[in-house]
């Protein structure tokens, strides 16, 4: 919602494109950490199948979502080639593979377009927005709603 | 800055809610040294000096009947029997609260503060009875001399004074000689105010004895060479001078000599002013003559200030006998009574200092890997270089635990009153007696123990101990028991509660299992198994709701509390003698000895607390049992094996994998054994664990996380769950059981 509201408001705001198996998504530039190459990750034992396992940034243990399995395509095999975008939700670092990353694209907020219904309950959730660029259609992620983060015990 | 002071008489506060805890419950126990009393009344009074200093009147109201109370105990007007002891014990339940409740806000039982007030009242004599309340200003709190701010103590003196002095017509002539010690002065404690309330007394003459003042060359500044030789005609009692030092008991050399006079004609304001003046003057002359250092602005704080080289040779010696005589403690027994010298720290820092030595560890392993892949020939002087790091490591990593570890003991306190109110909900008798307070924990577990024990206790209260008269009818004391103890025991924590009630109640406990779906009707439970039933999720055993321990949430909550720590609790129970509840916690939740192995591909580590021996095996030490059952055969004795890359679902279950060549015998809390299969056994180390909290939920077999030499990270298994989750577990009858419900 706030993430929304923000939209609306900025002036232009910069997103960051990557694609996931083929189809072209964006997050805005300031909800992403950093971006790191792929590395083998620890697989946790008993994880859905879109959860890859956790890996080490800087001492600290972080969950690895594969997109792709999570937007409901195919399983990524992951690679060398893949990136890792890291970004925080709910104050809590969180990796997310994607293919690869294609540009910083500028928007102004008027241009983003309301997700058109379709049926694919996931997809609405997830997408909060798409931008026309380049001919192409890239899908605005709604972070809170892809990735919640497991609530602790006590 | 108001609030800073403010905090820091809140942290007061809870050392002298604990150490007035403490007292009350040595009264109970029957000691009779009047030190604890004091000691408590000090408690009492000094949370009421600081209550005051911030305006909190409910609570300085509270304070003044509770502490009017206990110095008629202290001064043996009051005999201190059961009735009496359990309402100090209520009222210093309820001070806590108020206390509590000046900090965070909100409501109190208004009505329990009303009939405890009243209850004190009884005991108090009404003549004595007027509260009076002065702020005192903040100059003294900072330098931590909230306790020794005597000021309301004197108000309350004074209107005491009014009516004893009609009563005794004879003046009393006390010669005191007053030298206070460094330490007096160190502690915050200004002389100038002791003599001013003296002077509040009666009419007083001081000199000021400075023969023991050295030459500037050997003076020490931090010491007091000088002392004052008062003479007070006064018609108050012996006990009202003492009083006015009562602050400063141990801190000074006090001698007090009476004589009886009689009445002087002129005791009136004028002369309390003469003598304040006369006082005003020895304080004015003082530094002049002896410290021309000094500057003359603050002249009462530095005066004192002055050094001595040979401890006072001659005051002491004369000092000491009278002090005896008036039953006055020696400084050393107070002192040994007093608390360590401690320092506040934020928990934040101590925690930051916690991560940064982890780091410090894996950076070691790290380091350590990379030399043992370094092709450079002979490195043993850079290993022996590196084995003293990690000694080093081991030692910061442990001087950092102790800062976080803590007795258990405030925590133990705190589950005393959850007893007594427990025990007065249900209208039964119970006592909780501590063992091991001293046992120290690291802080977070102590903080998240809070709620399982609590709820522990409560349930041995609401349905372990037995009504009186079904005690009695037992053959027992109608007071139960209940038994409180923590202990170290290689490597963990034990904490025990211990009841002398009936035991858990069998029969009843399966038959609720079964109505409620927990386990099939024909489950084949063990007795241990049966008590343990206590703690599936959904069971409850009371027979109708009570508003103590019934609340719907049943043991389950528990076990996932102690769980969520890295622990595990079990019961244990005899019919007719009661239960245990044992919780067994990791020391440290930083860092642990692991083994570090291979298991389907992953690395992983295995506590080694929980290993027994590990063994490489070989077909013929195997044995099937039935379709899917292997046992491992060892010296003689079957154990069943576990396949732990199987039972972490890291492969196909039906592949046809070969046997993993490596076993790691392991016990279980109950006693139970099995062996652990993993592809290969690499490494024993130290590894620093990462919780896994807010990364993933739980994950069954795993406990925590780490992370390894080569940046990696590693989970760490939880050999208890793993073998829960296993086929092995078909051996288990827990297993059986809920592999029965589940079909």
């Amino acid at each position: 919602m706030q993430a929304q509201a923000e939209l609306r408001h900025a002036e232009h705001s910069e997103f960051v494109s990557f694609t996931v198996t083929g189809q072209a998504f964006c997050l805005q530039i300031k909800q992403i950490r950093e971006i790191r190459r792929w590395s083998p990750v620890t697989v946790l034992p008993h994880a859905p199948h879109d959860v890859l396992g956790v890996m080490n940034l800087r001492g600290a243990v972080i969950p690895i979502y594969d997109l792709s399995a999570r937007f409901g395509l195919e399983t990524t095999e992951a690679s060398e080639r893949n990136v890792v975008i890291v970004v925080a939700v709910q104050d809590k670092p969180v990796g997310l593979l994607a293919e690869s990353v294609s540009e910083i694209i500028s928007i102004n907020p008027d241009d983003i377009q309301e997700t058109p219904a379709v049926d694919s309950r996931n997809t609405m959730e997830f997408i909060q927005g798409i931008i026309s660029h380049d001919g192409g259609m890239v899908r605005i992620i709604n972070l809170e709603a892809v990735i919640s983060v497991p609530e602790q015990v006590f | 800055m108001a609030g800073s002071i403010q905090d820091t008489f809140f942290e007061e506060c809870e050392e002298l809610l604990e150490a007035m805890d403490e007292g009350l419950t040595a009264i109970e126990g029957g000691d009779q040294d009047p030190e604890i009393v004091n000691a408590v009344f000090r408690a009492v009074h000094s949370i009421k000096g600081g209550a005051g200093a911030f305006g909190m009147e409910e609570l300085v109201a509270f304070a003044h009947k509770f502490e009017t109370v206990f110095d008629d105990v202290r001064s043996n007007k009051l005999q201190l029997d059961p009735k009496l002891i359990q309402l100090l014990f209520r009222a210093s339940d309820h001070l806590a609260d108020l206390v509590t409740r000046a900090r965070d806000g909100g409501q109190t039982d208004a009505e329990h503060h009303d009939v405890l007030i009243k209850a004190l009242e009884e005991y108090i004599d009404e003549e004595e009875e007027e509260i009076v309340f002065e702020p005192m200003g903040f100059g003294g709190l900072d330098m931590g001399g909230l306790p020794d701010l005597p000021l309301p103590d004197l108000d309350a003196m004074a209107g005491g004074m009014i009516d004893t002095a009609s009563t005794t017509p004879m003046e009393t002539l006390y010669k005191v000689r007053f030298h206070p010690l460094k330490e007096m002065f160190a502690t915050g404690n200004e002389p100038f105010f002791l003599l001013q309330a003296l002077s509040d007394l009666g009419t007083m003459d001081v000199t000021l004895d400075d023969s023991e003042l050295p030459g500037f060359d050997v003076m020490d500044l931090d010491e007091n060479y000088l002392a004052w030789n008062i003479e007070l005609r006064s018609k108050e009692p012996r006990s009202a001078v003492e009083a006015v030092f009562e602050f400063v008991e141990g801190l000074c050399e006090l001698t007090i000599d009476t004589e009886e006079v009689e009445a002087s004609e002129v005791p009136g304001d004028a002369d309390g002013d003469a003598a304040l003046s006369a006082l005003n003057d020895a304080f004015g002359t003082a530094p002049a003559e002896d410290e021309p250092v000094a500057a003359p602005a603050p002249l009462a704080e530095v005066a004192p200030e002055e050094p001595k080289p040979a401890p006072v040779a001659e005051p002491k010696p004369a000092a000491a006998p009278v002090k005896a005589e008036e039953n006055t403690p020696p400084p050393a027994k107070s002192e040994s009574r007093g608390p360590k010298p401690t320092l506040r720290v934020e928990l934040e820092r101590v925690d930051r200092l916690i991560n940064a030595v982890g780091e410090l560890i894996i950076n070691h392993s790290m380091l350590a890997q990379q030399i043992a892949n370094l092709d450079a020939g002979d490195v043993r002087d850079v290993e022996i270089e590196l084995e003293g790091f990690k000694n080093l490591a081991r030692d910061i990593q442990e001087g950092v635990m102790a800062i976080r570890a803590q007795p258990v003991k405030p925590l133990f306190q705190r589950m005393a009153r959850i007893v007594r109110e427990a025990s007065s909900a249900t209208g039964k008798n119970c006592k909780l007696v501590t063992e091991g307070e001293a046992t120290e924990v690291d802080k977070t577990v102590i903080e998240r123990l809070s709620d399982p024990l609590t709820h522990i206790l409560r349930n041995a209260v609401d349905h372990g101990v037995e009504k009186p008269e079904d005690r009695e009818a037992a053959g027992k004391s109608k007071m139960g028991e209940i038994r409180l103890s923590a202990s170290h025991r290689s490597g963990s924590v034990y904490i025990e509660v211990r009841d002398d009630g009936a035991g858990v109640n069998r029969p009843r406990v399966k038959q609720i299992a079964i109505d409620k779906g927990l386990i099939p009707e024909n489950a084949e439970l063990t007795d241990n198994e049966i008590d343990n039933l206590l703690f599936l999720p959904g069971f409850s055993t009371a027979k109708e709701i009570s508003n103590l321990s019934g609340r719907g949430v049943g043991m389950d909550v528990v076990k996932n509390a102690v769980t969520s720590l890295g622990g595990r609790v079990n019961v244990t129970s005899t019919p007719g003698k009661g239960s245990v509840f044992s919780i067994i916690l990791p020391l440290t939740l930083a860092v642990m000895d692991g083994m570090v192995v291979s298991v389907g591909g992953q690395t992983m580590v295995v506590p080694i607390t929980s290993i027994v021996e590990t063994m490489r095996g070989n077909d013929e030490m195997l044995s099937n049992l039935g379709a899917d059952g292997t046992l491992l055969s060892i010296r003689g004795s079957f154990v069943p094996v576990c396949d732990v890359a199987n039972a972490l679902g890291l492969k196909d279950p039906f592949s046809d994998h070969q046997q993993p060549g490596v076993f790691l015998l392991v016990e279980t809390e109950t006693g139970q054994r099995c062996a652990l299969a993993v592809d290969d056994i690499h490494d024993q180390r130290q590894v620093v664990i990462k919780s896994l909290d807010g990364v993933c939920g739980n994950i069954d077999g795993v406990s925590a996380a780490t992370i390894l030499g080569d940046g990696k990270i590693a989970m760490i298994l939880d050999p208890e769950s793993i073998i829960a989750a296993s086929p092995a577990a078909a051996f288990d009858p827990d297993r059986r059981m809920s592999n029965a419900s589940a079909s």
